[in-house]
């Protein structure tokens, strides 16, 4: 295939990987529990952050394929998922396999959710975290199209997405914290005892 | 005969099976599940493993039971 | 306390209380603890058909049979462990106290019988941390019992927190693995417990007890007391308005009003609270109730812990569930919801109703929330404090009518005839 097109391609997926890296993230990010504080579905909320995720794999993966089979700049299989191995931008690549190697550990443990302990599924989980922002990095860092005037601004509007996202989740937890305190201490539960804001996830022995 | 089993521990009311389930599920006022006894219609079987895939808390299970009472 | 100081020949009657302490001395009146010689084949078989011919059921609230228990234990395999189940949450019940400090060797002799029984290498005795009486007992007891040799498999004392909820046994035996008291949700009934891959197999002290006494005496000593349906004796803490609270051996199927009589009662009982504080209260009218499972779960209450409060004629009794109310309501896990909620909203409404403060719903929201809390936890505590607050609106009903009314008891705010370890929230 004409490097050209293969180079575009890339470019392009990687773009479309990221925005919906970020939607998936908001989407997750603003999950809430007590169906009667919100006036949507939550049902579907999970639905489309799962499904959203999977179409962001789906350009993820073109966009890793196309920069290995192009043939203008050498990254080997190899340097997708082993940070700075790649003779070409070893950093920013580097940087780029790092994120991806994050997203397949989220990815793979999703699908095997059913066969680990709650608690693991969920620190694997909040890997996400880690690998969104790595992700953006390696997009700026990689300088193919950072210069565009278009793409600094659809950076500037993931970022503002999540960290709105984030600001949103941490006030309501904060508040249904302190409710949830509130509530205990009217019941005289010893604090210490009563693990409320942090409540057991681990659920039935595993099994 | 198939039932909804809901982890109490595992639960933290999202309320998404209610959402999905209305006429198995009910929430009580702090948003918990409450799932009525009876067997899940054939038609509802459906609903219920959606409702299991999407709990946040994988809280829901679905029990298949060849009862004698 | 109600015990004997001499010990009686054996064959004649059958009891737990009145034996030497020391291990000499418990060896010396009981006899050697029958464990299987090395090569012994058959033993445990034999030892399963005594457990069964006895009848013997559990005394640490659940009554589930002992046979039946120590078979699901062996099915998991040999290398597990025997916990002794010296936890006794329950702040009206001193019966497991007193036995790990009076007679620590037979609790201990029926740990290492069911160990030797189920393949078990471990036995692990929990006693909650702050009680030092019973643990120094318990330390003394283990270390004689090293020093003549007499423990097979090892015995260890394990201190968790001492709190209600921290004697379910799936709670103890998480604790036990991973440091957290907290119960497990266990939907197929008769799953055995583990710890790591091993099996654990959780006994009430008092069990215990019996399993080690019907092992020496035979299942018919056992069978002479009580009914064919519930035999056996059980050890009981009669408090309240007593003149003589303490821990008396009855036979099962005694009349409610007997055991409660033992401890003199300071006047006629208004009602007697039987099981504990996750038990129910019970009315004049079923006083000569037989203490056995069938009967009392007949009038809605079960034997569960043997536990019998005298409650006295000048109390409330509705103030009384008020504050056995709240102070269940604080001893939650703390992982479910319908428990973390449901039961301090109780709390309150009970609490409201015994104050006469009722507002026209209450009786209904209440009704409700009992009805929509109840069975939805991962354990029965939440279904404990259900049934103690409905027997409560039941046996008090006369009560109930006054206080929606807007009336309350002359003697609502006197200080409560029930024991409470933290001081619950003042109502």
């Amino acid at each position: 295939m004409n490097s050209t097109a293969l180079w575009y391609a890339t470019r392009a997926s990687g773009l479309m990987a990221l925005i919906l890296l970020t939607l998936t993230m908001v989407l997750g990010i603003t999950t809430t529990t007590r169906a009667r504080a919100r006036n949507w579905p939550g049902f579907a909320q999970q639905e489309m952050h799962r499904r959203i995720s999977m179409i962001a794999v789906v350009f993820l993966g073109i966009h890793v394929v196309t920069s290995v089979l192009d043939t203008y700049v050498n990254i080997s299989w190899a340097a997708v998922v082993i940070p700075f191995a790649s003779s070409y931008a070893r950093l920013w690549v580097g940087v780029g396999a790092i994120s991806l190697d994050l997203m397949i550990a989220v990815f793979v443990s999703s699908l095997l959710r059913a066969r680990m302990r709650p608690g693991t599924w969920r620190a694997i989980h909040w890997l996400a975290y880690i690998s969104w922002p790595v992700a953006l990095a390696h997009t700026f860092g990689m300088g193919t199209d950072a210069g565009e005037g278009w793409v600094i601004v659809l950076g500037v509007v993931c970022v503002l997405a999540v960290a709105a996202a984030l600001a949103w989740r941490l006030r309501l937890a904060a508040r249904q914290a302190s409710a949830r305190t509130a509530q205990a201490t009217v019941a005289g539960v010893p604090p210490k005892h009563l693990a409320l804001s942090g409540r057991r996830r681990t659920g039935a022995p595993h099994g | 005969m198939i039932r909804i089993l809901i982890d109490p521990v595992a639960c933290d009311a999202y309320g998404y099976c209610a959402e999905l389930l209305p006429e198995s599920i009910t929430l009580d006022e702090w948003g918990y599940p409450i799932v009525d006894g009876k067997p899940l219609p054939p038609e509802l079987v459906s609903a219920a493993k959606r409702a299991a895939r999407d709990c946040p808390r994988r809280a829901i299970t679905l029990r298949v039971r060849k009862s004698a009472h | 306390m109600a015990n004997v100081s001499e010990a009686l020949p054996i064959t004649n009657r059958y009891r737990l209380l009145g034996y030497p302490t020391d291990l000499a001395g418990h060896v010396a009146a009981l006899g050697p603890v029958p464990l299987p010689s090395a090569g012994a084949r058959g033993w445990r078989e034999a030892f399963v058909s005594t457990l069964e011919a006895s009848g013997l059921s559990g005394r640490g609230g659940a009554g589930f049979s002992a046979a039946i228990k120590l078979a699901v234990a062996h099915s998991r395999g040999p290398g597990g462990t025997v916990l002794v189940n010296g936890m006794e949450g329950e702040p009206a019940s001193d019966k497991d106290k007193l036995l790990l400090i009076r007679s620590p060797h037979l609790v201990l002799d029926g740990a290492q019988l069911l160990a030797a029984a189920t393949g078990a290498r471990r036995v692990t005795v929990c006693v909650p941390e702050g009680r030092h009486n019973v643990a120094a007992a318990v330390a003394r007891g283990l270390q004689e019992r090293v020093a003549a040799g007499s423990a097979p498999v090892p015995e260890v004392m394990v201190r968790p927190p001492d709190r209600f909820i921290a004697g379910e046994e799936s709670a103890l035996v998480r604790w036990v693995e991973s440091g957290e008291s907290l119960p497990s949700f266990r939907p197929d009934k008769g799953t055995a417990l583990q710890i790591g891959r091993r099996g654990a197999l959780v006994h009430n002290a008092e069990t215990l007890a019996h399993v080690a006494m019907i092992a020496r005496t035979g299942p018919d000593a056992f069978r002479s007391h009580g009914l064919v349906e519930d035999p056996g004796t059980s050890l009981v803490t009669v408090s309240g308005a007593v003149e003589h609270p303490g821990v008396v051996e009855i036979d099962r199927g005694a009349p409610l009003i007997d055991i409660a009589n033992r401890a003199v009662p300071a006047g006629a009982p208004q009602a007697l609270l039987v099981g504990g504080y996750g038990g129910a209260w019970v009315g004049p009218a079923h006083f000569t109730t037989p203490y056995a499972s069938l009967s009392l779960r007949a009038i809605g209450a079960t034997a569960g812990v043997g536990i019998v409060i005298v409650l006295g004629q000048s109390a409330c009794g509705l103030m009384e569930s008020a504050r056995i109310a709240h102070y269940l309501a604080g001893q939650s896990a703390g992982q479910c919801g319908p428990c973390v909620y449901g039961l301090p909203a109780i709390a309150d409404d009970l609490t409201r109703l015994a104050r006469g403060q009722a507002d026209p719903g209450l009786l209904s929201r209440l009704d409700r929330r009992l009805r929509e809390v109840d069975g939805r936890g991962a354990c029965r505590h939440p279904d404990g404090a259900v049934n103690l607050v409905r027997s409560a609106l039941h046996v008090f009903a006369p009560d109930v009518s006054a206080h929606v009314a807007g009336a309350r008891c002359s003697h609502w705010n006197r200080p409560s005839q029930l024991r409470f370890p933290d001081a619950p929230r003042a109502v």
